[in-house]
């Protein structure tokens, strides 16, 4: 039996919900709308019990300085202690890695010509720990194992939408040749529009981010075709976090189904965005969630 | 939706639709380049004995570091924008945001010349809309202002 990929997340990763999720703010009146929109994937998640998350996420600024700028960097520690950001770590479980399975995908990733950075310590950001909180909630451990996979969003240019799809195309390859029975995870972080910086910040997009979010359910590939200067132009400077996302679209294969979706705005200087994939190319997956209802009801 | 091959992106035409953005400082290799120093200067914020070292005496801290009397200056008056100019990324300034204990947003917001409720305020009612803000180039030819991100 191989490792199989079975669902893809996609999710902002807004370092506030860490401070509003550690210090029990995640169901006030701001905070409340935010966290309410991953409850179904909670329980989902509970259901579904993955093995290991493929977590593509941007570092900040935390793990890695100007000295090293790594494109693709792949995580294979045996475990990733929670960042000092400036604040002190945030107070979360430590980031259990899988080496076996990450140094499979190095090396199938290497034959594939995409030539990762590999990364056997690091401290790991908000970018990484923020999606666990929103989709595990405050376990004493984490569920699972996590093979950490940073992309440089930071400095120009970022690697091309393309390029990150095709990643996604040989992540998926790679993770199906591992031989050992598996239940694996991909998800896509950071986003959706936002712009931290300069007269221009605070800008937020609507109508775009959620252009992106249809653009990911279904057979289409459009998305990995979107020049670099159009995210910039219409999401905002950081909103260029969005490329990593089409990584895990890209490990979906061709036809993805949706079995939930969230947008809120704001969350600080964000918008929200959250999506729940399955490949939809006869994996003989539940496509409707109601496996989740009947094992929480189960237990 | 714009959709290219990006086969065809033409390096010259790239850095140069980078500079098109109104109110934005994309960071290319040449800001990279002319920030070095004080993006490593701000990563080094997050040690707590640098922290204290910098918090009694900051430009003592800040001589330490082969810093531009211009980086030095903008970093003092913590005028973001001006940092942003002098090669500054946000994600290494916000080292020094947390080090004066201001929230990220409140440090965003002086570089959009509201005050921190007016920039709250305008997220709550769904953030900056991108229309007039795409493109200095289409502002310029559309005989609107330019916005002072043009330089």
């Amino acid at each position: 039996m191989m490792a199989r990929i079975t669902a893809g997340v996609a999710s902002s990763h807004v370092p506030l919900l860490g401070v509003a999720s550690d210090f029990n703010k995640d169901r006030d009146e701001y905070f409340g709308p935010i966290f309410a929109g991953y409850d179904w994937t909670r329980a989902w998640e509970q259901a579904e019990k993955p093995d290991v998350i493929v977590l593509v996420y941007n570092d900040h600024a935390s793990a890695f300085d100007m000295k090293i700028i790594p494109t693709f960097a792949i995580g294979c520690g045996e475990r990733y202690k929670s960042a000092d950001e400036g604040w002190g770590p945030r107070a979360v479980p430590d980031v259990e890695g899988h080496p076996d399975l990450a140094w499979h995908m190095a090396q199938s990733l290497i034959l594939d010509e995409f030539d990762m950075t590999i990364i056997n310590e690091m401290d790991v950001d908000h970018g990484l720990t923020v999606p666990l909180s929103m989709m595990f909630g405050k376990p004493d451990a984490w569920p699972c194992k996590v093979v950490p996979l940073a992309v440089n969003v930071v400095t120009y240019p970022p690697p091309s939408g393309n390029r990150c799809w095709a990643l996604g195309e040989a992540i998926r390859k790679a993770v199906e040749s591992f031989p050992e029975d598996l239940n694996v995870q991909v998800w896509g972080t950071g986003g959706m529009s936002h712009q931290l910086q300069g007269p221009r910040a605070g800008l937020i997009n609507r109508e775009w981010d959620n252009m992106f979010l249809d653009g990911l359910i279904g057979d289409s590939d459009h998305l990995r075709r979107i020049p670099h200067i159009e995210y910039l132009r219409e999401t905002g400077s950081e909103g260029i976090e969005m490329v990593m996302w089409l990584i895990m679209r890209g490990a979906m294969g061709k036809k993805t189904r949706a079995l939930h979706r969230h947008y809120h705005v704001p969350c600080s200087n964000t918008a929200i965005g959250h999506l729940v994939l399955r490949p939809d190319n006869g994996e003989g997956l539940d496509m409707s969630g109601s496996d989740t209802v009947r094992a929480i009801a189960a237990e | 939706m714009i959709t290219e091959d990006p086969k065809h992106q033409d390096i010259h035409e790239y850095l140069a639709e980078m500079e098109d953005i109104p109110g934005t400082r994309v960071f290319t290799a040449k800001r990279a380049r002319q920030g070095y120093h004080m993006n490593q200067f701000a990563m080094s914020l997050m040690k707590a004995d640098n922290r204290a070292r910098f918090k009694a005496d900051e430009r003592a801290y800040m001589d330490e570091w082969p810093l531009t009397q211009a980086q030095k200056d903008a970093l003092l008056a913590r005028d973001y924008n001006r940092c942003l100019d002098l090669g500054g990324n946000v994600y290494f300034l916000s080292k020094l945001f947390s080090t004066d204990g201001i929230p990220f947003a409140e440090a965003v917001s002086t570089m959009t010349g509201m005050s921190f409720p007016e920039y709250r305020e305008m997220m709550m009612n769904g953030g900056r809309s991108p229309e007039g803000v795409r493109s200095i180039r289409a502002n310029a030819a559309s005989g609107g202002e330019t916005n002072e991100g043009s330089r």
